[in-house]
């Protein structure tokens, strides 16, 4: 398969699979609170509604408020396309960087956080001024923690690094756990999750990311919502193919490729498990406590950093 | 028809027009609208000349000087344009020719208050100052031009200067840029007392005759002096004040590009001058570099006063070109050339991104405060609608002041940033852990930045108005939009052609003594910034156009999948009760959150006041407010005791002042004695 074919199949492949993610957690979490919970593809519906109903746009919203979920939507597909999915092969995608990936992320939360103020509604402008604290806070552990990696592989290129990690013995693994452990606060943050948002609340003196959405509707909530779970996939797939790249394929063939999915498939599981294990244990911390362990995540990834040069 | 002039002859054209452009709006003081047009007009011109010249010294063209010389022995009036002095002209001439546009627009504001004659009188006589500053050749001239360009700005700064404020901002910058002079004297001095010259060529070639401490000294002096004037924390007090208060054109020069002469001389000196400087001087550089990064962007979140915000950003990004200036020397006191090169390349990078994307903020809100005639955030609100295109350009500025790709911050801050993670490697521990506490600043600096300005941006011109003057707000002059249009544009395709640009730069930086022969550390393969350890590389233009064209096709996609669909304008959800813009969010609000979490830093202070109805009962509050303040710890604990020492020490001496006259004719006949004395010995 050719490079480009690669590169489009991949960004395909994030919006396809991301609402299926977001299904399974909310189902084991609903098992694990004693309920029967909805079905996995219950996101995929609530997508295709929202995209068949009509919408209803503020007055005072502007161009911002009306624009930004497409670029939103259009950068959390970009990325799926910028990280190793499937193979370590596309090697030659300049978008695959570090610092460009982690700053096209901030693009994306820059109009998040203007679309939630931009109708002047009270709870949109705390929405936006939360989301802006903790992605200002998160910034430094996320770009160490893959930096951690990086120095490894001796390149910031994502793929180059998910390539050379998977070809790392175990002793040299050690520091690499303890990024990991940097990058799934950096994560958790990231994505709205316990314990810095609850992504199932809609309760004014908590919420974060639902803040920000609240005056959307229609096609463009759908947008939104289907960003958000493709984010959360990313960051799933950053965790699991840059940390533990093993089932990569190893050529660009079909079969080498499917057989890869499967074991992208089989890891974003264990990941979402563990992500609802993590919510339904976990109380939701005091917005305050959040920038603790924001900077644990950042020194963490110093030591692993200093393990590793 | 240009290109029929040469590069010196541009320069001079230039120097020439600002001249006629000083002398004729002073002639003109009487007539507003003529000396608006002849002063803003000529550096209009003045500035496609500096360009002219610049680029083609950049461009291939040779290095001119001329000297001549004066009748005071070791004054000459002699100046050279290297291609270091080449690219500084650029910047002061990309940022003076919008600038000067958007002025022809904003001074129309002051016909019959203040006097557009005398405006244009300072604004052209510091353009000037600037031009010839970044080419002066000899100290002295040096030391001249400079006081031209900071006196020239002083008055600028206290041209309104019936706001009692604005007076004693320019005060505090007098005094401020003063002291940093004295410092720059002291050292011109030291090196004069090693080197035996003025001149800059002679100090260059018999610099390793000076002994080492003495060029510690010179260091700590260049520090302090050069400093001052670029704002670093702790000497940066003068700048929240003074850059505001000028008339908004003029902030923009003096935040684009006055600061950044500062960098200017501090390459000339440390780098030109000094091969083989000790480590601790890129060490230190580095964490005042680092400390002024991040402490500048914490102070401009707290700021609710536009131009306030917009200066504290000022500081925030000297520390981020300080960070490359001070990666660059540490590695070339290291002897690894071209890492030194690749921590220039940011450095410069990073000052000509500021300067664009600065100007641009600061012309962005001039045009709002001229609207609304304040410069508090809390009162605006909605301008989004009444001012589209103010909006769209601010918009695009605070995109790039974010670091967010494609516009040019990103690229300047992608280099810093891989300039910074070199030096993980390649020193001990310690060293190492320098550049990663850098690195770790810069990455909590972009957070904050990009937060800052999701505030200024969305309490600016998202939501409903919040004041009448914010609802009854125009678009502002044609000119004004002109002079932003083109530096928004400028940000767009620096960064679009940042491996261009760095390409341009690194033969700035091979210009440089010891530099000829060093590999150059980028390349840039289709399209793309690479680095030449392969460690990293980078395309905008492809982050560019893919996010384009994804999002086209997004958009593209959802209009077909939802043709049938309608859409109904309706209230903003309101929970029931009339919404009204004082339930917005504010721009103090905004970054509350932040304060508190910094407050260890920042000394946030909150001060309840509550008037009862009823003394006794206390269970209505009649009115009820609240005072949040910053405490200014470097007045607190630094400028306060200076200035108590000081006049403590003046009391003392004020003993000798008796008012008795035979006193006196004793003090003189005991100096006269003490120096005969003196001279026999």
């Amino acid at each position: 398969m050719s490079l480009f074919g690669l590169w489009f199949l991949q960004l395909l492949l994030v919006p396809a699979l991301s609402p299926l993610f977001i299904g399974i957690v909310r189902r084991v979490k609903a098992r694990l609170q004693n309920r029967v919970g909805a079905r996995v593809t219950q996101p995929y519906r609530d997508i295709l509604k929202l995209f068949r109903k009509d919408e209803v746009v503020s007055a005072d919203a502007s161009w911002i408020f009306s624009s930004a979920p497409y670029l939103i939507f259009a950068v959390s597909i970009l990325l799926g396309a910028s990280i190793p999915l499937l193979s370590a092969h596309l090697t030659a995608t300049v978008l695959g960087d570090l610092l460009t990936v982690v700053y096209v992320i901030a693009l994306s939360t820059f109009f998040l956080a203007l679309a939630g103020m931009d109708t002047g509604n009270a709870f949109g402008g705390f929405g936006s001024s939360r989301e802006m604290t903790v992605a200002a806070l998160t910034e430094g552990g996320l770009i160490f923690s893959l930096l951690a990696l990086a120095f490894t592989a001796h390149s910031s290129n994502l793929f180059v690094i998910a390539g050379a990690i998977s070809s790392l013995s175990l002793l040299a693994f050690t520091p690499i756990i303890l990024a990991f452990v940097a990058f799934v606060i950096a994560l958790l943050a990231e994505t709205g999750r316990f314990p810095f948002d609850n992504p199932a609340t809609h309760l004014e003196l908590t919420m974060i990311h639902e803040a920000m959405i609240l005056e959307y509707s229609g096609k463009k909530l759908a947008l939104m919502e289907w960003a958000a779970a493709n984010k959360f996939m990313l960051f799933l797939a950053l965790g699991a193919n840059l940390f533990f790249p093993w089932g990569l394929a190893a050529s660009a063939s079909p079969p080498a490729l499917i057989l890869a999915l499967g074991a992208l498939v089989f890891k974003l599981l264990v990941f979402c498990v563990l992500v609802a294990l993590l919510e339904s244990s976990l109380a939701k911390f005091r917005f305050f406590r959040l920038p603790d362990l924001l900077f644990m995540s950042f020194i963490l990834s110093l030591i692993a950093l200093s393990l590793i040069v | 028809m240009f290109t029929a002039v040469s590069a010196q002859s541009s320069f001079f054209l230039a120097l020439l027009f600002l001249g006629l452009g000083s002398l004729g709006s002073a002639c003109l003081w009487k007539k507003d609208a003529a000396a608006n047009w002849w002063g803003n007009l000529c550096a209009i011109t003045a500035s496609v000349f500096g360009l002219l010249s610049a680029i083609r010294v950049l461009l291939g063209g040779a290095a001119f000087s001329l000297a001549a010389d004066s009748p005071l022995g070791a004054l000459s009036f002699s100046f050279t344009v290297d291609k270091l002095s080449a690219f500084f002209i650029f910047v002061i001439s990309l940022i003076a020719l919008p600038a000067s546009i958007y002025g022809l627009g904003y001074v129309k504001h002051y016909y019959g208050r203040y006097s557009p004659g005398v405006l244009g009188f300072f604004y052209n006589l510091f353009l000037a100052g600037l031009f010839l500053v970044v080419s002066a050749d000899n100290a002295l001239f040096f030391l001249t031009v400079w006081e031209i360009m900071s006196l020239a700005s002083y008055f600028l700064v206290i041209f309104e200067h019936r706001e009692p404020d604005n007076i004693s901002a320019g005060t505090r910058y007098f005094i401020m840029t003063h002291a940093g002079t004295a410092c720059i004297i002291l050292a011109f001095l030291v090196l004069y007392r090693f080197t035996g010259s003025f001149e800059f060529d002679v100090i260059r070639e018999n610099f390793a005759a000076v002994p080492a401490y003495a060029k510690n000294i010179v260091f700590l002096l260049t520090l302090a002096g050069f400093g001052t004037k670029a704002g670093i924390i702790p000497l940066h007090i003068w700048l929240p004040s003074a850059h505001p208060a000028a008339p908004t054109h003029v902030s923009a020069l003096m935040s684009g590009v006055m600061i950044k002469t500062g960098i200017y001389m501090f390459i000339r000196i440390l780098i030109d001058f000094s091969p083989g400087a000790p480590l601790w001087w890129g060490i230190a550089v580095l964490l005042i570099g680092a400390a002024s990064s991040l402490f500048g962007v914490l102070y401009a979140l707290t700021e609710h006063d536009i131009k306030k915000l917009l200066a504290y950003h000022s500081i925030e990004n000297i520390g981020i070109i300080l960070l490359g200036l001070g990666s660059a020397l540490v590695f070339w006191a290291a002897g690894a050339e071209s890492l030194a090169m690749l921590g220039l390349i940011a450095a410069l990078f990073h000052t000509l991104n500021h300067a664009v994307f600065k100007a641009l903020l600061f012309l962005g809100a001039g045009s709002v405060i001229s609207q609304t005639r304040t410069r508090n955030m809390e009162e605006y609100g909605g301008l989004i609608r009444t001012m589209p295109y103010t909006a769209a350009l601010f918009l695009t500025g605070s995109l790039a002041i974010s670091a967010l790709p494609p516009f040019n911050g990103f690229a300047s801050e992608w280099l810093t940033f891989q300039s910074l993670f070199s030096g993980f490697g390649s020193f001990g521990r310690s060293v190492a852990g320098v550049f990663a506490l850098s690195a770790g600043a810069l990455a909590f600096t972009g957070g904050l930045a990009a937060a800052c300005f999701v505030k200024a941006f969305g309490a600016t011109f998202l939501a409903r108005p919040r004041s009448v003057e914010a609802a009854r707000s125009r678009e502002s002059a044609p000119s004004m939009v002109l002079g932003m249009g083109v530096l928004a544009l400028l940000t767009l395709v620096i960064g679009i052609f940042s491996g261009v640009v760095s390409r341009v730069l690194s033969v700035v930086v091979a210009d440089r003594p010891g530099f000829s022969t060093v590999p150059v550390p980028v390349s840039v393969p289709a399209a793309s910034l690479s680095l030449g350890s392969g460690f990293a590389a980078m395309s905008l233009p492809l982050v560019f156009v893919s996010l384009a064209a994804v999002s086209a096709l997004v958009a593209f996609l959802t209009y077909l999948a939802t043709a049938g669909r309608r859409v109904k304008i309706g209230r903003t959800w309101d929970c029931g009760t009339d919404l009204t813009p004082r339930m917005e969010i504010t721009a103090t609000g905004f970054s509350r959150s932040l304060i508190s979490i910094f407050r260890g830093i920042l000394k946030p202070s909150k001060q309840t006041t509550i008037e009862y109805r009823d003394a006794d009962s206390r269970f209505f509050p009649q009115t009820r407010s609240v005072k949040l303040e910053i405490k200014d710890v470097y007045s607190a604990y630094f400028y306060r005791p200076v200035e108590r020492l000081t006049m403590a020490l003046a009391a003392q001496i004020k003993k000798i002042q008796c008012g008795n006259v035979n006193a006196y004719i004793v003090y003189l006949f005991a100096a006269l004695i003490a120096l005969l004395v003196w001279a026999v010995i």
